[in-house]
């Protein structure tokens, strides 16, 4: 079930409920089996994402070289807590446990691009440049 | 002859900009009609040098880092396609002390070579153990594995033999290879390092064990956080299969054997081998009960061998050069090399690949150079969020399975995590609550409901309620979660948060309380 609910993430930018169904009847299973699986990965969403998703690294290697300071830093600037989409849907913060780049922390996923020593600066300039790609 | 320059595409090169300098390489090496071609490969594991590139010359290759895109010209101008002086230039790559003093077995291609070419791998020793178990009985290849001494690499050090033994010994029309590659563990990139730098030796690795223990089937579980490696893993598959490495007849000659690329969707808890089988057959990752064993009750209830990364790549070197030539690396029952990891805030972070033994400290201080803050180090975590916080007066405990232990902490999958002097352990051990209760599978009771108290009354402690109370509360909670939880993840999480509150009790003496001591 797992590549079918990435394919649909990747193709429309979350797993619409409307899915599930079809999913269950395609696989025998239950809605509500369906709906377990999704429910329990923290990938999946629910609802579209912000055109620019940003997730920080809190994992213990980030949190050693100053993530907590980033974290508090964009949840400032841009009026979101992690998890949360900006209301005109620019902009997604979310938490990742672990980017695997803990040498060169703190580390932050833009728009599926890993980014390393990344300082509240520098991530608002990655914000941008992800705007400005978006508008382009 | 066209020269090879080589430009890591690993993530974490990439993270800091990798990508920008193999472009404009590109570009400045067709405007100069150079005769070199750019070859992406993995990283060499010295990480605060990346971007680092290196040029093949006769002598061997030479490399140059951290690499800007804006300093190509000038690398190009000052000879950099004949190993040329320049300021960024490092010299010869095997004389950068931070490698010539490691032991790399599993890693000696890693950085060197494409790692989506066959030929190159081929050209580098690549296949050795595959065609030397390819001419052993299934039998002979497990006792070569046990008298290697290898132990799991995952974390839980089981020694990889036995468990093979039992899955060769077990009844079934179909088994399973199935390779952990849920790597999660904050301090630890050595997985996602092999895949995206030297994937055949894991494909490898996974085929042997194929041969080992007669299972047809291989299956690769490779965490949604790792695109690239995704990405790198499953064009290595594809290459070995079109050069009839996989397929059919494993190696050529061999029965068959395939491999399935699966990636997860964020999920720590699928790091547990049983999850993990239940992520792959598409369920909820619940944890499963034990007995049965994987071993005998698998993947889809067949025989699974199931072992981490770095467990599999290990194996082509044990069988090419011996299981003594492996065993003869290490000390007491921790037998090999282990590539650790060193993270966090350290100077020269990155990977080193050294027989079991080194201690912490030198590791650390040797390879890593202190903390890149350049403040005094107060704490270390090993083993990832569910290891213990050690001092800094446990620098001298040596890397092996069995030193950890006796200190109450674990090496896990060898990932160091320093901290320096600004680091609050009453906030650190607060985070390990707050992680396992987001990463709870929520099977057991004790870490679902446990986890979320926990953090509750380490908060207390942190506002001063009631310290001494809450902490002995803790303790108690901790005493069922290590006791009562299904799996490591409850089992472990009281270590980072005792080692904290045993280690730097200072900082869970909040001043409220002594106000209300008074």
């Amino acid at each position: 079930m797992l590549p079918i609910l990435h394919e649909l993430q990747e193709t429309f930018g979350y797993v619409d409920r409307a899915a599930l169904p079809l999913i269950a009847d395609a696989l025998n299973l239950s809605r509500a089996e369906v709906h377990g699986v999704v429910s329990f990965y923290h990938d999946f969403r629910s609802e579209p994402a912000g055109r620019t998703q940003v997730k920080i690294c809190r994992g213990e290697a980030c949190q050693a070289v100053g993530c907590r300071e980033l974290v508090a830093t964009a949840e400032r600037r841009h009026g979101l807590t992690l998890g949360e989409t900006s209301p005109a849907g620019d902009l997604t913060l979310e938490e990742v446990f672990c980017l695997g780049n803990c040498a060169l922390g703190p580390a932050v996923q833009v728009d599926g691009e890993l980014h390393g020593r990344v300082t509240p600066d520098v991530l608002d300039a990655l914000i941008a440049m992800s705007r400005s790609r978006g508008h382009a | 002859m066209t020269v090879r320059i080589h430009v890591p595409a690993d993530s974490a090169a990439a993270s800091v900009g990798a990508d920008q300098v193999a472009g404009r390489l590109a570009t400045e090496i067709a405007r100069a009609g150079l005769d070199a071609r750019i070859v992406r490969t993995g990283s060499r594991g010295l990480f605060w040098l990346e971007p680092m590139i290196e040029v093949e010359t006769a002598g061997g290759p030479i490399a140059y880092g951290p690499v800007a895109p804006a300093d190509i010209p000038g690398l190009l101008a000052a000879g950099l396609i004949d190993g040329g002086a320049h300021p960024l230039r490092l010299g010869p790559t095997d004389a950068i002390p931070y490698l010539a003093r490691q032991e790399r077995l599993t890693f000696a291609r890693c950085g060197a070579i494409d790692p989506v070419s066959v030929e190159d791998y081929r050209a580098r020793g690549g296949f050795k153990g595959l065609e030397r178990a390819l001419a052993m009985t299934p039998v002979a290849i497990v006792e070569e594995v046990t008298a290697s001494g290898l132990r799991g690499r995952g974390g839980a050090g089981f020694p990889t033999g036995i468990k093979w033994r039992t899955v060769l010994g077990a009844a079934g029309d179909q088994k399973h290879i199935v390779c952990n590659a849920d790597e999660g563990d904050s301090g630890t990139f050595a997985d996602r390092m092999l895949m995206e730098g030297d994937p055949m030796l894991l494909i490898e690795g996974m085929a042997i064990a194929g041969l080992a223990v007669g299972a047809t089937q291989g299956w690769i579980y490779i965490r949604s956080e790792y695109p690239r490696a995704v990405a790198t893993f499953t064009r290595a598959v594809e290459a070995c299969r079109r050069a009839g490495i996989l397929g059919a007849k494993v190696g050529g000659t061999g029965p068959a054997f395939d491999i399935t690329v699966r990636m997860g969707a964020g999920a720590y808890v699928c790091g547990e081998e049983t999850s993990l089988l239940e992520s792959l057959e598409g369920k909820r990752a619940l944890v499963r009960f034990k007995p049965p064993l994987p071993a005998l009750k698998g993947l889809f209830g067949k025989p699974t061998v199931i072992n981490n990364v770095l467990s599999f790549a290990a194996v082509p070197t044990i069988l090419a050069d011996g299981a003594k030539a492996y065993a003869d690396y290490g000390m007491g029952r921790s037998r090999g090399t282990l590539p650790f990891q060193l993270a966090g805030n350290i100077k020269f972070g990155g990977l080193v690949e050294k027989a079991f033994g080194l201690t912490l400290g030198e590791a650390i201080h040797d390879f890593g150079g202190g903390t890149r803050s350049g403040r005094p180090i107060r704490a270390v975590q090993v083993g990832g969020p569910l290891g213990a916080y050690f001092p800094a007066d446990y620098l001298d405990t040596p890397l092996d399975y069995e030193a950890f232990a006796a200190r109450k902490g674990m090496l896990g999958h060898g990932g160091i995590v320093v901290f320096d002097d600004s680091v609050d352990m009453a906030e650190q051990a607060r985070f390990a609550f707050e992680f396992c209760a987001k990463e709870s599978c929520g099977k057991c009771t004790p870490c679902r409901i446990g986890s979320t108290r926990g953090r509750e009354t380490i908060e207390k402690v942190i506002r001063g309620e009631a310290v001494e109370r809450n902490l002995s509360l803790v303790d108690d909670l901790c005493r069922t979660m290590t006791d009562a939880s299904l799996c490591a993840l409850g089992g472990l999480t009281p270590y980072p948060v005792l080692s904290a509150i045993e280690h730097f009790p200072e900082d869970f003496d909040r001043a409220p309380a002594r106000v209300a001591a008074e």
